[in-house]
């Protein structure tokens, strides 16, 4: 009998027989553009178990444009692998033919042009078809929700993310964990999770007073005959990346040993497959499954990483479905006597044009978005340039955000926070409101006004750079750099905190920052209690409405070094 | 693991005594004064001593903190980096039924944090982790 150490080692040096990954063969027919639905549908039933995963939709139930990452660095260990590789040596790393439908969903490369050739992706009426025709094939599929659902449109803010709860029950969804649901307030979040007829996962979230479980830690699913564990685990640094105060009853952090604990007890308590749902981020979750003992699938999210293949880590596998409603991931589990013995995965991309909307979802989303559609549509200005976000460093929307807030707060320097989520515009296309509150919606979005020292300016981007290039993992809380306007530095990723920024200077001037002078500076999504300002989507709006249409100038005031 | 108000309670009764060391910046020792102070002549060694603490502090004026050691008689709690590094004496008598304790400490800046555990035996053991404070805000 094959030892489930021999089975991996075989899975990876030959992975058509025991694992697979369905990605190779729709490719091909993609780079053909031949797609269809039953292409990005097809899969070859395998094992005894699958498990359906989305997650980080960010309440996008309509399709939408989403450019994956130019510039993903990773840092010690991380280097040059998974998921730091973008671009075409993405698309070699997994012999993605450039041009191809693949190349489109899963690099940024010719965005602009393959967007207008493959058309714009996710759409939950999409999503709902593709989980329908998984379970026509596996009725006892598990659908698991990673969490970053109930926030990031218009919709979802305006609602309290009711709109995205009504869409994920349709769905079937059967458990999920949390990050920005928190950005509700702890009673909303209570209101809601109360009336979820799934489990709110959150093996971490700790009361923080007494430091005692608050939540339901796991759930375990019979599925024919097989015994599936699911930890939850909520995004660790949830009081520190965003407001303490909106939820200040509650504890996180990874708690590494709390996960090994409860892996144990799960093991105890007879579970055949032990499953991860979580929002660590990356590279967070594959330090813990180098740590952590006895987990077999991963389930990640929150770092919106769209890996094609699972990575490997001893035992485990890693599964990383993207963001935005853009994937959905089916994986094949061979679970027999207490192990899993193999697996067949495939991230599905939810080409909106390819599939067919389910009726019924179609209706709901309708519905949802009807007493708001007139807002939500209004058109606010044109764009000219290519908007997107994604990226450890500024992105053209947020290069217009920063104008808008330089503009219409009267700053020398403007910040936005270096968020993930944030959808794509292309060049041509109109501005909506909906399109602005996809890249600002949040319940802390007032733009502040005030004056920092430069030596606070130094500390801010010390601070927030060592987030992200830290070496080790589990000190990265898995944002992007914050983005700056008016204001021009150097980063050399490879050192450590304190050393990293230099040359800092106002782009307009040249003018070098110095420590002890005081600057004017403007920004949004403070995590303080009580900041003042207009909303940011109405900074925004004004500025585009004044300027009519964005044409935006290449931005060169970030110099990156140590890649 | 993490200690809760019923493990707390029996950890009491089961006879622990901590000593709170606040003082002056002026007075305050250093972790090397300190530890020589704690250690005597013995060697430092390590393994047998779990320091559970977090990786980035939520609220930096109030960082949960547990130390445990099967078998010590005495835990030190250091905090290099705060102007006072001494942060707590942890000494279990005979009746203790576990050699643990978890407290909450405050944290100037991102520094180490520091046990150490003596065995009934006269060895030291050691245990050290860092704590990273932080500004927030910009999480993905």
């Amino acid at each position: 009998m094959i030892t489930r150490r021999e089975f991996f080692q075989a899975a990876m040096a030959t992975t058509a027989i025991y694992g697979a990954s369905g990605f190779g063969n729709w490719s091909r027919l993609a780079a053909q553009q031949m797609l269809t639905q039953d292409q990005l549908l097809q899969f070859d039933d395998f094992g005894n178990v699958t498990l359906i995963h989305i997650t980080d939709i960010h309440a996008q139930l309509k399709p939408i444009w989403f450019r994956e990452p130019e510039i993903n660095l990773g840092v010690g260990a991380a280097k040059g692998q998974v998921p730091h590789v973008t671009g075409t040596e993405f698309q070699q790393m997994f012999g993605i033919a450039p041009g191809s439908a693949d190349a489109y969903a899963l690099t940024y490369t010719d965005f602009e042009s393959l967007a207008r050739t493959y058309g714009k992706m996710g759409g939950m009426d999409r999503v709902a078809t593709v989980v329908k025709s998984i379970r026509a094939a596996r009725p006892e599929a598990l659908l698991l929700d990673g969490g970053d659902t109930w926030h990031g449109s218009m919709t979802s803010l305006l609602t309290k993310g009711q709109d995205m709860v009504n869409v994920m029950n349709a769905l079937g969804t059967e458990a999920m964990t949390s990050h920005w649901e928190w950005t509700f307030g702890t009673e909303r979040v209570q209101e809601i999770v109360e009336g979820l007829p799934f489990p709110f996962l959150g093996a971490n979230i700790f009361d923080a007073e007494w430091d005692e479980p608050a939540f339901e830690p796991y759930k375990i699913f019979e599925r024919g005959g097989v015994r599936i564990a699911v930890i939850g685990q909520a995004f660790p640094y949830m009081p520190i990346a965003n407001p303490r105060w909106m939820f200040p009853e509650f504890s996180f952090g990874i708690r590494e040993e709390n996960m090994q604990k409860l892996v144990d007890e799960v093991r105890a308590e007879g579970a055949d497959l032990v499953v991860c749902l979580s929002h660590n981020g990356f590279d967070v979750d594959k330090k813990m499954a180098g740590r952590v003992k006895g987990i077999d699938v991963i389930l990640t999210g929150h770092t919106h990483d769209a890996v094609p293949e699972p990575v490997l880590v001893g035992d485990t596998i890693l599964i990383a479905s993207g963001s935005n409603g853009k994937f959905v991931s089916r994986v094949d589990l061979d679970v027999r006597d207490g192990r899993m013995m193999g697996f067949r995965h495939k991230l599905i991309p939810i080409f909106s044009d390819v599939i067919t909307p389910d009726a019924e979802m179609a209706a709901l989303i309708d519905a949802e978005r009807e007493p708001f559609k007139a807002q939500l549509e209004e058109k606010i200005g044109t764009t000219e340039s290519l908007l997107y976000r994604r990226g450890n460093f500024n992105g053209t929307w947020d290069d217009l955000i920063c104008d808008a807030i330089r503009s219409e707060r009267d700053a020398q320097i403007a910040m936005s926070p270096g968020v993930r989520w944030g959808t794509t515009l292309l060049p041509g296309d109109a501005i909506t409101r909906e399109d602005i509150h996809n890249v600002t919606s949040m319940t802390y979005g007032k733009c502040y006004r005030t004056e920092m020292t430069g030596e606070m300016l130094k500390t801010i981007l010390e601070d927030v750079a060592d987030n992200i290039f830290n070496t080790d993992p589990y000190y990265q809380q898995g944002g992007d750099m914050v983005r700056v306007g008016g204001l021009a530095y150097a980063i050399d990723v490879s050192k450590p905190i304190g050393e990293r920024i230099s040359a800092m200077a106002l782009v307009d001037t040249g003018e070098a920052i110095d420590a002890a002078k005081s600057y004017t500076v403007a920004g949004w999504a403070s995590v303080n209690e009580g900041t003042e300002g207009p909303q940011i989507w109405d900074v925004i709006e004004s500025h585009i409405k004044k300027i009519g249409t964005v044409r935006l100038e290449p931005n060169t005031s970030v110099t990156v070094t140590g890649i | 693991m993490k200690l809760s108000r019923r493990d707390a309670l029996w950890v009491g009764f089961g006879g622990l005594a901590a000593a709170m060391l606040p003082g002056s910046a002026a007075l305050a020792k250093t972790v090397e004064e300190l530890t020589t102070a704690f250690a005597g002549s013995a060697s430092i060694g390590e393994g047998g001593l779990t320091l559970t603490a977090p990786e980035i502090a939520e609220n930096g004026n109030t960082v949960p903190i547990e130390v445990n050691a099967p078998g010590a008689v005495a835990i030190m709690l250091m905090a290099a980096g705060n102007p006072e590094p001494a942060v707590a004496t942890f000494t279990f008598g005979p009746a203790a039924g576990a050699q643990r304790a978890a407290t909450r400490i405050r944290l100037a800046s991102t520094q180490d944090v520091i046990a150490l555990a003596k065995m009934a035996d006269g060895s030291v053991i050691k245990a050290q982790t860092t704590v990273k404070v932080t500004i927030g805000g910009c999480g993905g």
